[in-house]
């Protein structure tokens, strides 16, 4: 069977599976954002950004542009009806009052414990840290979308993380090119597999030890 | 009544002295003071200690990396110090590593409360980011209701650059959508707040007092952009 690594945006479809309706989501920059393309159907989800946008709906057409609504990527972005501006520090104060349900973030690397590191990589001295660890520590719950290797194949799914953290012990559930995880008190559980994977393979580029899920299926999104 | 309204950006920026700490509004394209940061380049204070949740962006795009580029800047306090990106490093990376700028990396919730509560007149805050990385290692912890929290203290500004939509003539602002960001804790936290507005300044009484965002209290010199090419506006174009 042919292999199917799981695309940017079919991992950000899965995890979006996961929003719940009503839920206030903040998608952090980059590939996070593709969760926002997800077909929510009946579920309304109102999506944050830190900048102070609550509410942002589809990005603006080319053309369409209004050049004082951006969200914290810097899309130029719609409202949905409902929408609201605030400052920033109304702002984090939601992210780290409770108020935002879920924060999808990209990283470096994710350990078995629920660390995670996303903001400074090696032999660097500076860092980008943004919005990441208030809404780390602030938002209930933590998801992950990222590369199962390095360009080296070096794996980033780990027993602990080598980079210098964003925050300790948050993460619930990650996605990668090759599967779905849930992060257990035991550790990284392979939900579901990219077609034509096996969790040997999956295990092989994985440091953390693997509890592979006995209902096992294949990513469908 | 002290007339707050500057004729020209140079005017508004002249009395800046060597060593000043400047906030600087804006966030993600939206909200830049971009007309007063040319003018401070122009101007040519040196030794300046800034305060912006990112560096400033790589070209020509008139940014607080200017300012960095031209060797103005002794120090930065910044949520992004670095570029996401390691093949387009910032010039306050570039700076950093030659040992030319000293850089403070702060969490962007860190970041604006700071200034908020050295506007607030509040000395210091406890909050639980950071705990556990290494930003907090040598920070004051505290356990306060069962949560482990650092210390942070207030970080006050000399003057304050930001941009707003509309002014009248006390200094009462308005911004428009994602161009508020930072900018009404900046304007709270600063000893002198200068804005440059994008409408004509309206008489005062014009605006609706329940729809003001910045009191006129808080702000000093307002000046409205020029028209381009002259004045610098966001345009779709700039990446």
């Amino acid at each position: 069977m042919e292999k199917e690594p799981l695309s940017r945006q079919a991992r950000c479809n899965r995890l979006a599976m996961e929003f719940k309706d009503g839920w206030v989501v903040n998608l952090g920059a980059g590939m996070p954002t593709l969760c926002s393309n997800y077909n929510f159907g009946d579920k309304s989800i109102i999506f944050q950004s830190e900048n102070g946008v609550i509410g942002y709906g589809p990005l603006a057409e080319e053309g369409k542009e209004d050049l004082h609504l951006v969200n914290a990527s810097g899309q130029y972005v719609t409202l949905n009806p409902g929408a609201s501006i605030i400052h920033q520090v109304d702002s984090f104060s939601l992210i780290r009052g409770g108020y935002i349900d879920l924060v999808v973030l990209g990283a470096y690397e994710v350990a078995e414990n629920g660390d995670f590191a996303n903001w400074k990589t090696l032999g660097r001295k500076g860092g980008g840290i943004g919005g990441a660890m208030d809404l780390a520590v602030g938002a209930k719950r933590v998801f992950i979308a990222l590369e199962h290797t390095t360009r080296d194949g070096a794996p980033r799914l780990l027993k602990n993380c080598s980079l210098p953290l964003t925050a300790p012990g948050v993460v619930s559930k990650v996605a990668t090119n090759l599967g779905f995880f849930e992060i257990t008190p035991e550790g990284f559980m392979l939900k579901e597999i990219a077609p034509g994977y096996t969790p040997a393979e999956v295990q092989e580029q994985t440091e953390a030890k693997l509890i592979i899920d006995p209902n096992l299926k294949e990513v469908s999104v | 009544m002290k007339n707050k309204i500057f004729d020209t950006m140079d005017d508004a920026v002249a009395d800046i002295p060597d060593g000043a700490t400047i906030s600087f509004g804006g966030f993600a394209r939206t909200g830049f003071a971009r007309n007063l940061m040319a003018a401070l380049l122009r101007q040519g204070a040196k030794n300046l200690i800034g305060l912006s949740n990112a560096a400033g962006a790589q070209g020509d795009e008139m940014t607080v990396s200017r300012l960095i580029e031209a060797g103005r800047m002794k120090k930065m306090v910044c949520a992004f110090t670095a570029s996401p990106h390691p093949s387009r490093r910032t010039a306050l990376e570039k700076l950093e590593d030659e040992g030319k700028i000293e850089a403070e990396l702060v969490p962007q919730g860190t970041f604006i409360e700071r200034i908020r509560a050295a506007g607030a007149g509040i000395g210091a805050f406890y909050t639980p980011t950071s705990v556990g990385t290494e930003l907090a290692s040598e920070k004051e912890h505290r356990n306060i209701n069962g949560k482990e929290q650092v210390l942070e203290y207030a970080m006050p500004a000399d003057y304050t650059f930001i941009r707003a939509y509309r002014a009248d003539t006390w200094g009462n602002l308005q911004y428009r959508l994602s161009q508020r960001n930072f900018n009404p804790m900046m304007a709270l936290g600063a000893k002198i707040t200068i804005v440059e507005v994008e409408q004509d300044i309206l008489e005062a009484g014009a605006l609706d007092p329940d729809s003001i965002h910045t009191p006129g209290i808080v702000v000093d010199r307002i000046v409205k952009i020029p028209p381009p090419p002259e004045g610098i506006w966001d345009t779709a174009a700039i990446k």
